[in-house]
């Protein structure tokens, strides 16, 4: 493949203005229907509610840890719409609004920061992954279960959501190469939202855009504004159309930015400055998405309201099942560690019972 | 029929192809090639290279593709080339392989196969020869087993295959050339179980892998002494079989543990833990061993000074309390 067809743009892909205005940089997309606008929307609405509302969980110590991704919604959101049923999710531990906008359950998505499993929901049924906490390597499970799935002649994708910091990782390249060179279906979503916990973009690659790096594999790339709900879901559904086609694996870095903390653990004022942050907030997708809709007259007042009723209904529904202290077995510890325990875990699970009894 | 230990691994996967759709081989070399040590020899051009495929040289890569690929139905076995060119691939092995079934509480499980061709004996130049067994079997969720004798490499490389959780199986590089008979069905005990491969009244040698026909041909050494040896050949590091090793240490009374790799924090010191804890009352003498170095492996020219040989086992042998003489502690 001609390594012009492989860059990406040369600005990223943007629909919308920060104002709300109409941008002209949405090259040779198409822009998405209204209804499924709509629909980000609306899921962005419930996304920054759920992630209000796990914040203020972790106060109560209801949850062990959350890492937000207010800011992040637009990308949250669109990587969840951009795939069908039969297609599965690799998602990392700041991605718990894309887990919601694909239609899990709140106490799913978060029984792993609560702490009550590592992994909240069954991955086959929903086809998502587990929420990876190492960084990357579940790009490599997305290559490896994309080609398994095409070989099966099924007609899925995978798409594995990474950060910045992740493709300094030596799994995100064996990635990118085993898929290019496979020509698995999968896409790789990086959201550079400029910071690793603390290090800044700058010290974490010298490169002006990520996607810049899917050429040196043979990768068809793209960026975009990660804060244009618009243009990443235009973006991603095509990444994930030339996928499913058969061309190929595709690289898209969204632009974009955490604006909260890594998690409720940090200090992010040691690391970056008040105006810098207040800047991004002006770029807040969901109010770009909002006066986009509105101007074009595809979002009413009564609509918003009503999203916005929808989410703090959900809400509620977050805080009274996180209120809601399931009872854990200790002898489940023992299960799922081999298809059968072995000889020592049988033994241990005896002395752990007993101890219980005792 | 005569078969070497590689030919009886080919066997065994070619078997395995024939036998279950979803059984693939890939990794670095091995597709044309037919691997560094000819263990993939010709498969590809039999299975077609659907089957049995070269990758990109990423270890870290094949391991991690290959459980995506088990997430997708297949059974992938993979290889590694050489024990300390896995570690790049340790990440995968230990945080994803070994626990994706235990994360998931069931829903997903990684049958695959992990060939590792390990320790030394073969003159190889550096980082070529690591006996890196602790590292897996310290790893809960893996499965670690090695061959000792060509037909368990046989027996144990179609048991692994079909085992619905993941097997780092370790080949013991010095034995694939070794010859003996081979019946390509399986006759061996199951895949979680040791085995006497010889009886003996006096002593308990316990080895695995590469050091099980050294155990044997101490055994035959130790006539000499008087001793009679019974040698007793792990095959499955994890789970360990304790039962079928505290039977023998307890009709023999002595037990000494042999292994290629560094003493300090191995393999045979939970071996000696174990028997010591089970068969206290039955034993004559301490539990010893006899490992390799406790130094990064040595040079070729010099490798013959590090690994355990007949000489040094039968020296470990004496120490056992046949008298009054106190055990000498290992320097």
């Amino acid at each position: 493949m001609a390594a012009e067809t492989l860059l990406p743009s040369a600005a990223p892909v943007r629909f919308v203005a920060e104002d709300g205005s109409r941008a002209d940089r949405g090259g040779e997309y198409g822009e998405p229907a209204e209804a499924r606008l709509k629909e980000a929307y609306r899921l962005m609405v419930l996304g920054r509610r759920f992630d209000v509302q796990a914040t203020a969980l972790t106060k109560q110590g209801r949850l062990a840890v959350y890492p937000s991704s207010a800011g992040q919604e637009a990308c949250q959101v669109a990587a969840a719409l951009a795939l069908e049923a039969n297609d599965w999710l690799f998602p990392t531990y700041r991605d718990s609004v894309a887990l919601v906008a694909r239609g899990l359950k709140p106490g799913e998505v978060l029984t792993l920061l609560r702490g009550d499993a590592h992994c909240g929901y069954n991955p086959v049924e929903t086809r998502v992954a587990p929420q990876c906490t190492p960084l990357a390597t579940q790009t490599l499970h997305a290559a490896g279960l994309a080609h398994a799935m095409q070989r099966r002649g099924e007609d899925a994708v995978a798409l594995a959501l990474i950060g910045d910091g992740a493709t300094s990782e030596g799994d995100f390249h064996e990635a990118l190469n085993f898929a290019a060179v496979f020509k698995a279906p999968v896409v790789f979503f990086v959201q550079n939202n400029r910071f690793a916990i603390s290090v800044p973009f700058e010290k974490q690659s010298a490169a002006e855009a990520l996607a810049y790096k899917g050429i040196g594999y043979g990768m068809r790339s793209e960026q975009v504004d990660g804060n244009d709900a618009v243009a990443v879901l235009a973006v991603l559904d095509d990444a994930v159309k030339h996928a499913r086609e058969g061309k190929g694996p595709v690289l898209v870095e969204a632009h974009t930015y955490r604006i909260d903390a890594h998690t409720n653990a940090d200090d992010a004022t040691r690391y970056r400055d008040a105006g810098e942050v207040a800047k991004w907030r002006e770029a807040d997708p969901l109010k770009r998405l909002e006066t986009y809709l509105k101007s074009r007259e595809s979002l009413t007042d009564s609509e918003i309201e009503q999203f916005a009723a929808d989410a703090e209904v959900y809400a509620q529904s977050v805080r009274d099942t996180l209120n809601a202290e399931p009872e854990l077995d200790p002898l489940s510890l023992f299960d799922h560690v081999y298809a059968e325990p072995t000889r020592q875990l049988a033994a241990q699970r005896a002395a752990l019972a007993a101890e219980l009894e005792a | 029929m005569t078969t070497t230990m590689a030919q009886a691994l080919n066997a065994a996967l070619r078997d395995a192809l024939k036998d279950d759709d979803r059984v693939l081989v890939f990794g670095e070399d091995v597709g044309t090639l037919g691997g560094v040590f000819r263990v993939t020899d010709g498969i590809t051009a039999d299975f077609g290279e659907d089957r049995c495929f070269d990758t990109p040289l990423a270890e870290s890569g094949i391991v991690g593709f290959a459980l995506g690929m088990a997430m997708g139905g297949f059974r992938p076995v993979v290889e590694m080339q050489f024990d300390a060119f896995a570690y790049p691939a340790f990440e995968q092995i230990t945080s994803h392989v070994a626990k994706l079934r235990n994360r998931t509480r069931g829903a997903l499980e990684v049958p695959m196969v992990i060939r590792v061709p390990y320790a030394g004996g073969i003159g190889g130049v550096e980082h070529h020869c690591d006996s890196s067994e602790a590292y897996y079997t310290h790893t809960p969720g893996l499965r670690v087993v090695t061959p000792g004798t060509a037909q368990d490499a046989y027996d144990l490389l179609r048991d692994a295959i079909e085992s619905p959780d993941p097997v780092i199986f370790l080949e013991p590089k010095c034995r694939y050339w070794s010859s003996e008979e081979v019946t390509f069905t399986r006759t061996g005990a199951p895949m979680d179980r040791a085995v006497v491969r010889r009886p003996g009244k006096d002593v308990t040698l316990i080895a695995y892998g590469p050091m099980v026909a050294t155990a044997l041909e101490t055994a035959e050494a130790a006539k000499d002494e008087g001793w009679d040896v019974e040698v007793v050949d792990l095959r499955s590091l994890s789970p360990f079989d304790d039962e079928t090793v505290t039977a023998s240490v307890r009709r023999t009374g002595r037990a000494v543990v042999v292994h290629e790799a560094a003493g300090f924090g191995g393999y045979g010191a939970e071996v000696v833990a174990r028997v010591t804890e089970q068969c206290f009352h039955q034993l004559h003498a301490p539990v010893l061993r006899v490992t390799g170095l406790d130094i990064p492996y040595p040079a070729p020219k010099l490798e013959r000074h590090m690994l355990p040989d007949v000489d040094r086992i039968l020296d470990t042998i004496a120490r056992l309390q046949w008298d009054d003489t106190p055990v000498v502690a290992g320097a």
